[in-house]
């Protein structure tokens, strides 16, 4: 990687202890300056001034703005329906991978390339389609209450919401791994009389689970943050079906920077502990089965 | 179902009966993969062009000659177009930086550079009103001499600029890590200056990436709502984006109208996913370190 040992170079064991190992290649301080400053600018300096003003609180001032009973509701049911939908989209999502990588059947691409539609498609968009499909009169609301089931403007509707935003995550970190898959084990594994059941439960599926893992933090980890899919199907009691970032919006509304901020704080902090419990998942997975 | 026989390329051969499920569990899981996507993704499409043409092609069409839908979509291509090349910059100084040089904190700052990918849209507009707002750090600074940038088209640009800004720089790293440097050495070994080597020699190895995290940014950038409805104030003709846009027609219960505009970004949405599927089928060994987002 680095251009002198591509050159054959002896790399200098002094330049360990440097900053960067030397290199023909032009353009480090220019490119790395540049992208430092911007990344500086638009993101790190941002985050800290929300993370400083969050702080500026003391320990007791942020705590009793979280544990505000409406607070402490919005933040339950925000992790709890994201807790749920995760769950939900790393099931359906390995199945998804498995029929999508291991079948043939007519539509198959066109079903994979359908995959990554939400992320594709805005979510304002998706928001006002699910609360039409899943409202009293929609194609699916009208029969689903006919049966005592209402799905729009109750939790329910943010689950379905937090479900679609969440599936291409599912999917996509397990389908590169199920194609991967070295077939000689599933071979020795029936040569060795295991049944198919056997063969998927002990040989096949025990290496996906960090995959599945991943997908499941990357899914809980994005419908925590949903707000654009959520608002319009979610109906928005306080205590029932308000989610964290529209209490964000609310507070903002009334000009209370305080409260927005310290719902954001944990929200951020809670986002950064998914991120690294990715990190650690992928180190696992690396030693244990040499692959991400 | 087609036969064993007629299996997919990704498929060394027809595998043995012992080394997949019986055809009755097979078709199962395929109908209830096919079901469950069908439900949850196809169906919610599906309802933007039937309401958007439910009152017929004529008001559908309407929709687009009021002042304030034309308002929105020259704001939303004014946003993207400035803030999607930016990250393309940033995207290849970073990636050129990080792929191409080996220096202490790489990995740290590719981590960094994938953080607004956890950061819940609404935070991302947050954090810019707590710099730039009215109550916020600069606040009094910006307002003793007239500048806006909460409320107006900046703010929006830097929120959409927070919300779209791995998406380029994680399609060219893996890709420029996997193709190493020994290219550029040998063009520069032969005497070309370094902004020839990038234009002639990189740049023609990475386009294809490059073009599909430009997709991709370019979907998200359009289509952003949280980040972009907490800096944006929503003022109609002002700074409305195409989503906002939606928004204000749907609580107005305008729904031909608020569907017409969706159906502008759904539109969007399956032109990137074709461009993108094309691209993973025509141009699979230009592009690396196909993942998840």
């Amino acid at each position: 990687m680095s251009g002198a040992a591509a050159l054959g170079l002896p790399v200098r064991a002094a330049s360990r202890r440097r900053f960067r190992r030397p290199s023909a290649m032009p353009g480090f301080r220019l490119t790395f300056g540049f992208a430092v400053a911007y990344l500086s600018l638009i993101v790190l300096i941002p985050l800290a001034v929300l993370l400083l003003r969050a702080s500026a609180l003391g320990p007791s001032g942020l705590w009793d703005l979280v544990t505000d009973s409406r607070n402490l509701a919005a933040l339950k049911t925000s992790f709890g329906l994201s807790l749920a939908a995760a769950a939900i989209d790393a099931v359906f999502g390995l199945l998804i991978a498995w029929v999508l990588t291991r079948y043939t059947f007519p539509g198959r691409r066109l079903i994979d390339a359908l995959v990554d539609l939400p992320f594709a498609l805005p979510t304002a968009v998706a928001g006002i389609c699910l609360a039409t499909l899943y409202s009293g009169n929609g194609w699916l609301g009208a029969p689903l209450e006919a049966l005592g089931l209402k799905v729009a403007y109750t939790p329910l509707g943010i689950l379905v919401a937090l479900v679609f935003v969440g599936l291409p995550f599912c999917v996509r970190t397990v389908q590169p791994l199920i194609a991967e898959i070295d077939r000689s084990s599933e071979e020795a594994a029936a040569i060795l009389g295991a049944s198919r059941a056997r063969a998927l439960a002990t040989v096949i599926l025990p290496p996906l689970i960090p995959a599945v893992l991943t997908g499941f933090a990357l899914a809980f980890a994005r419908a925590v943050g949903e707000y654009g899919s959520v608002i319009f199907v979610a109906g928005n009691l306080p205590y029932v079906s308000e989610i964290a970032p529209l209490l964000i919006v609310i507070k903002l509304e009334e000009f209370n920077y305080t409260g927005a901020t310290a719902i954001a704080a944990v929200m951020l902090l809670m986002s950064f502990g998914a991120l690294l419990a990715i990190n650690l998942i992928q180190d696992f997975s690396r030693r244990r089965f040499g692959h991400v | 179902m087609s036969s064993p026989a007629m299996s997919s390329p990704s498929l060394p051969a027809a595998p043995h009966a012992a080394l997949t499920e019986p055809k009755g569990v097979r078709v199962l899981l395929i109908a209830t993969a096919i079901g469950f996507l069908a439900l949850f993704l196809l169906l919610p499409l599906a309802v933007v062009f039937a309401e958007a043409l439910s009152k017929g092609l004529g008001n559908y069409l309407a929709t687009f000659a009021e002042p304030d839908a034309q308002a929105a979509i020259r704001l939303t291509l004014l946003v993207a177009l400035i803030s999607v090349p930016l990250n393309v910059v940033f995207g290849i100084a970073a990636s050129w930086a990080i792929a191409k040089f080996d220096f202490r904190g790489r990995n740290l700052l590719i981590t960094l550079i994938d953080l607004p990918f956890s950061v819940s849209p609404v935070v991302a507009g947050l954090i810019y009103v707590l710099i730039f707002g009215s109550q916020g750090v600069l606040g009094p600074f910006l307002q003793r001499h007239g500048i806006e940038i909460i409320f107006a088209v900046p703010g929006i640009v830097l929120a959409t600029v927070f919300v779209t800004f791995p998406f380029v720089a994680r399609e060219l790293i893996p890709l420029m890590q996997d193709q190493g440097t020994t290219d550029e050495e040998a063009a520069l070994t032969l005497g070309a200056s370094p902004w020839r080597v990038f234009l002639t020699v990189t740049l023609p190895n990475i386009k294809w990436a490059l073009l599909y995290g430009v997709l991709l940014c370019n979907a998200r950038a359009m289509g952003e709502f949280g980040a972009v409805s907490v800096v944006s104030g929503r003022i109609r003709g002002l700074t409305n984006t195409m989503p906002l846009h939606v928004e204000i027609l749907y609580n107005e219960y305008n729904y031909v109208a608020a569907f017409g505009i969706a159906s502008l970004l759904a539109l969007l949405a399956l032109v990137t996913l074709a461009g993108k599927t094309f691209l993973e089928w025509r141009h699979a060994d230009a592009l690396a370190g196909r993942g998840a987002h």
